[in-house]
């Protein structure tokens, strides 16, 4: 018996060497079959919260890719709104084009594509901002730009195969159709070139109650932006006395100093509705002329 | 700064620098996964007991084994070259712990070539055993022969370099003091 103790003292090391082994294989063989390590709960608790802090910093050298993946995404799921689309009354006999319906009769009326800002100014009075997409990718004048967060950019004013100029909200030219959430009255947004944080909000009539903070939309009676897109909120109230209309000051939904990716609203019917509002303007106009 | 504190932290810096920065980076090649954390074992000090000396080795790998979800894996291979590092230094500067002038190996203290030698042997065993538990699971006999000679080549790369770049600032001890 003593021989066996001295045994076990004299190869102690190698003893130890040996249980190791057997735990450590232990571990691997059980890992394997099993797909539960040992004491994994306990280390994942560690190594996942030394893992949270690494990721903290590694994700941003993955922002911009990751940005881009949810601007698609986002793209992809604003093709898909219901006020993209109308129901057509079914009494009525239709005819049927090319473009997308879904099962239940709804017709396309809007579609998104995504577009990168490559170039943008705020400190001019005429801000135009350029895209990375053009006529090669379907872009054409007249067509709305939205922001990421669904915010009024402006309008497409000229394209080239690859690229669009995009006339800013911040350009002293534009207007946009716009209406208050709360009531539904709408107006004309327009900017006087000053404070590139602020735009105006005109024609809205006396008798309509606005407060301070209320949300300001894009309106259902604009040939160029789909309906319910923020245009900004109310900061100021003012009344203008040579028209009896209110002057509301507003800031701006989207921050024109930061844009990066931004959304291409086409609407489908614009070129049918323009030509209809044209051929009513000139019928009028030429009825008017002739004699009674 | 003790010894004791200086490989708590050496430690710490060799399982970082294994898990954020080698094993992140692109894979060379699938061959070829650059290792420098056991460099840890290599280094520790020339007085540290066989019984401690193994049981820092087994730690050693089971926590990078945890971090990369491999329980046992390297534990298993850093319990081995814990195991056979004294017989190394032993036959390479046969010398008695006491009688060594510097506390760890390095080349300093052992010269360059038996230093090359230690580490050469270590690395092919840590590989080698390593390489050898994971081609129990999967992979062929060729595929397991030119990823350890791949993987060596890489991790002695690796640790001369960091042996030239960073020389370790050691006490020269007599025994006269």
């Amino acid at each position: 018996m003593r021989n066996v103790f001295l045994f076990i003292r004299r190869y102690i090391t190698f003893f130890t060497f040996l249980f190791l082994q057997a735990v450590a294989l232990w571990f691997l063989f059980s890992y394997n079959r099993f797909h539960r390590a040992k004491f994994l709960g306990l280390a994942n608790e560690v190594t996942g919260r030394i893992n949270t802090q690494y990721n903290k910093v590694e994700d941003y050298f993955s922002l911009k890719d990751e940005n881009k993946r949810v601007h698609r995404l986002n793209d992809s799921l604003l093709n898909l709104l219901r006020t993209n689309f109308l129901k057509r009354d079914t009494t009525v006999t239709m005819v049927k084009d090319s473009l997308p319906y879904d099962t239940a009769g709804h017709y396309r009326r809007y579609i998104f594509r995504p577009a990168t800002v490559v170039y943008n100014t705020v400190n001019s009075q005429k801000n135009f901002i350029q895209l990375n997409r053009g006529a090669a990718h379907g872009i054409r004048d007249n067509m709305a730009v939205i922001n990421s967060d669904g915010s009024v950019v402006g309008v497409v004013v000229n394209v080239s195969p690859n690229f669009s100029q995009v006339m800013s909200l911040l350009h002293v030219q534009n207007s946009v159709s716009a209406s208050l959430k709360k009531s539904g009255d709408f107006g004309t947004a327009e900017w006087d070139g000053k404070d590139p944080g602020y735009i105006w909000l005109k024609r809205i009539p006396k008798t309509v109650q606005v407060a301070k903070g209320d949300t300001v939309l894009t309106s259902p009676v604009s040939f160029n932006f789909p309906p319910g897109f923020m245009v900004g909120t109310v900061t100021d109230i003012q009344l203008d006395n040579t028209t009896g209309m209110y002057l509301l000051k507003l800031k701006t939904s989207a921050n024109f100093f930061n844009l990066q990716q931004v959304h291409v609203v086409e609407n489908v019917e614009r070129d049918e509705q323009i030509r209809l509002f044209e051929e009513t303007r000139k019928k009028i106009d030429e009825a008017k002329k002739k004699p009674n | 700064m003790s010894d004791f504190v200086r490989n708590i932290l050496r430690f710490a810096v060799f399982i970082f620098l294994q898990v954020y920065v080698l094993n992140k980076v692109p894979h060379l090649h699938r061959y070829i996964t650059p290792y420098i954390y056991y460099l840890f074992i290599l280094w520790l000090p020339f007085s540290i007991s066989r019984q401690w000396l193994l049981v820092v080795g087994f730690l050693t790998g089971l926590v990078l084994d945890y971090f990369t979800m491999t329980p046992g894996l390297h534990a298993a291979a850093c319990a081995l070259i814990a195991y056979v590092r004294p017989f190394m230094i032993n036959l390479l500067t046969p010398k008695d712990t006491s009688e060594f002038n510097y506390r760890e190996p390095s080349p300093k203290a052992m010269q360059w070539t038996p230093y090359a030698v230690y580490v050469l042997v270590l690395t092919l065993l840590h590989h080698g055993y390593m390489v050898f538990l994971e081609w129990l699971n999967f992979g062929s006999f060729l595929g397991f022969i030119i990823k350890v000679v791949a993987t060596t080549g890489i991790s002695l790369l690796l640790i001369f370099t960091a042996e030239l770049l960073f020389p370790r600032k050691m006490k020269f001890r007599t025994n006269t003091a």
